[in-house]
């Protein structure tokens, strides 16, 4: 690594420890910042890298969130006399702060193991399927979780789950989620620059170009993509859990698996920033979220329209993304060779 | 649990229930067959696979139900959503899908999700998010002993859905365009080449599907109850039917489309009305791991 890039890596580092404290009024939005970051990102693991395009990884989100709800309420308490009582809006359940960071801590390891496995099954029968199919069984996976969840009164029903608010100050919790989000988007984002540059990166590629070739050249592409998206449904897990506790009050459709919201925000991402790319998801989120939370206000109440409007303009018109776009103006800049009169999309990979 | 069970157990004491839910099923099942009739065209002809499908449907059915409320007689609803959705598929032709028909298929998916998300909001804004109905004037037939009843209304929806079916077979079978279509959907290129307007093809392909889309909203806002969110859960039963039937195969289509219907009937009696949305995306679920499974027999994906 050049020392440019080093220093670089580190100006980014210092920005994002420091961003709570330059910008104190947006803690919340800065993590949520963090959670689209950290959704891009795993959302191109599979759809850039992997070339399997889901539309359903809103489930692991919304499932996390519930089993690091369940996880934390039921080291403590019965879960439905919990939820109970909290639909009939009765007695208050107390938690201890040690009871409150134990619970927080498993639920959120909870959620992602939890999370992985499941991939690992839904992904065991929905790997058959390629291209339009699986993104709309993996649709149709998270639709009917929302569903499901909602009518089962357990976990609260449509009601959702309220958990306990962080036990501190008030900005002390703000900048605790932050760095909790922070955190472990810096993880993913070291984990997957390692794991892309591995022969692990190599074969899930090597999927996304040519999967019955990858597979006559005796890689085992089942294995491959069960393993990939398992990995991407623990961090998506993970982050479910932490939002339960930042958002404390969540219900099943509209937070918890919020199709529309959140599941279609991470594609569009990562379509803005750059598909297969690693800074790509980085880019379109930090962009993205940027262009909706400052024109948010300006549509009284025509937001959702405007957003529809724009996932359909950035799909028709800018699907190479920013990186895309710099892939073709500046080929030099990521090591790619041009040719005279070859064209200059070599390193652009749909 | 107790409940899921003492609800199946009913069907068994008493079979004429089952009548009831099958006939329901079969009328509603109809509609849906008319929606994926649509969905199957577009996907067969210019391999667009549309996600706003269910939005149409619904759009059609506010269209009616506003002209209703405008003092309209209700039947009216059916060719005037016919029309105002020609024009309106039109427009979304020549906006959107024209741009997406010749990119990966992944593309059209997520630009007709982007445009499903928008009229959604689009009628939740100029409607509210109320469900809504037209309540038509007519009696309502009863059979064996009042167990199954059949609103007229129902039986006239279901007639015009089969009237518009036939109306667009036959159409496909001996017009020009529908030779057109049908010539283009086998091999767009060869079309092009011996003098077919493809463009025009599709154009008016597209616009088909949204008119037919128009029409079963407004038949479904006479029988059944539309909201704007419902939209997507639409979109996905024409799926399941046209991934169950195969592409090109109408007695198929509608065979399916009548199977959901009573599917859908037959969970919604026993696991209760709330899980009426679950129920239409798990059949997704079902249908392609049956397709799923019947393929990697063959060794083969589904794709």
């Amino acid at each position: 690594m050049s020392a440019k890039k080093v220093i670089f890596y580190i100006a980014i580092l210092a920005i994002s420890l420091t961003a709570p404290f330059l910008l104190p009024d947006f803690r919340t939005q800065l993590a949520t910042l963090w959670l689209m970051i950290i959704v891009a990102l795993t959302w191109d693991m599979t759809g850039g890298q992997m070339g399997y395009n889901s539309l359903g990884n809103i489930f692991f989100y919304g499932t996390g969130m519930y089993v690091a709800a369940v996880i934390a309420i039921a080291l403590v308490y019965d879960v439905s006399d919990y939820t109970d009582a909290a639909a009939a809006g009765g007695e208050i359940f107390k938690f201890t702060d040690t009871q409150y960071f134990t619970g927080m801590l498993l639920g959120i390891i909870g959620a992602g193991l939890f999370c992985a496995v499941t991939a690992v099954i839904i992904g065991y029968l929905t790997f058959g399927l390629r291209g339009p199919y699986f993104a709309i069984g993996t649709l149709g996976v998270a639709i009917a979780g929302g569903e499901l969840v909602s009518n089962w009164e357990w976990v609260g029903g449509g009601q959702g789950i309220t958990l306990p608010v962080y036990p501190g100050d008030f900005n002390v919790g703000k900048l605790y989620f932050y760095y909790l989000f922070a955190g472990t988007g810096i993880v993913l984002f070291i984990f997957l620059k390692w794991l892309y540059s591995t022969r692990f990166g190599e074969a899930i590629n090597a999927i996304r170009d040519d999967e019955e070739k990858a597979e006559a050249m005796g890689l085992h592409t089942l294995r491959y993509k069960l393993t990939t998206w398992g990995m991407a449904a623990f961090f998506v897990g993970m982050v479910g859990g932490i939002s339960a506790f930042q958002l404390i009050h969540f219900e099943p459709l509209e937070t918890a698996y919020q199709t529309i919201n959140l599941g279609i925000f991470m594609v569009v991402c990562v379509l803005l920033g750059g598909k297969g790319t690693l800074w790509g998801p980085v880019i379109g989120a930090i962009l993205f979220h940027v262009i909706k939370e400052v024109t948010w206000n300006y549509f009284l109440g025509w937001q959702w329209v405007a957003l529809g409007a724009l996932i359909v303009v950035i799909v028709v018109f800018f699907q190479d993304g920013v990186m895309g776009w710099l892939m073709h103006r500046k080929p030099e800049w990521f090591g790619i060779r041009v040719e005279e009169k070859e064209p200059a999309v070599a390193g652009v990979n749909q | 649990m107790d409940q899921i069970l003492g609800n199946i157990s009913l069907l068994f004491e008493f079979p004429v229930v089952n009548m009831k839910i099958i006939v329901d099923g079969l009328m509603i099942g109809a509609l849906f067959a008319l929606a994926a009739y649509g969905l199957a065209l577009v996907w067969g002809v210019m391999n667009v696979k549309n996600l706003a499908q269910g939005d149409f449907v619904m759009a059609g059915g506010y269209i009616a139900w506003w002209l209703e409320k405008q003092g309209l007689p209700a039947l009216l609803g059916v060719p005037a959503a016919f029309i105002v959705l020609w024009g309106f598929g039109w427009v979304v032709y020549k906006l959107v899908i024209s741009r997406v028909i010749e990119r990966d298929l992944f593309t059209s998916l997520l630009a007709t999700f982007g445009l499903a998300i928008m009229m959604a909001q689009i009628l939740n804004l100029l409607f509210g998010s109320d469900t809504q109905s037209v309540q038509l004037e007519y009696d309502t037939l009863y059979f064996i002993d009042g167990f199954v009843d059949i609103p007229i209304a129902k039986l006239i929806g279901v007639l015009m859905a089969a009237v518009l079916a036939t109306g667009v077979i036959i159409f496909m079978k001996v017009s020009r365009m529908g030779q057109a279509i049908r010539a283009t959907s086998q091999d767009s290129r060869a079309a092009r080449v011996l003098g077919i307007d493809t463009e025009k093809v599709y154009a008016f392909t597209f616009s088909l599907n949204s008119a037919i889309c128009g029409a079963a909203g407004a038949i479904i806002v006479m029988v059944w109850v539309i909201q704007p969110f419902y939209g997507i859960t639409y979109s996905i039963r024409a799926f399941v039917i046209v991934t169950a039937a195969g592409l090109g195969n109408l007695p198929g289509v509608i065979a399916a489309g009548l199977g959901i219907g009573v599917a859908e009937q037959y969970g919604a009696h026993i696991f209760g009305i709330g899980y009426q949305q679950a129920i239409a995306v798990l059949l997704l679920l079902l249908v392609l791991l049956v397709r799923l499974l019947q393929q990697r027999q063959m060794r083969q994906s589904l794709q």
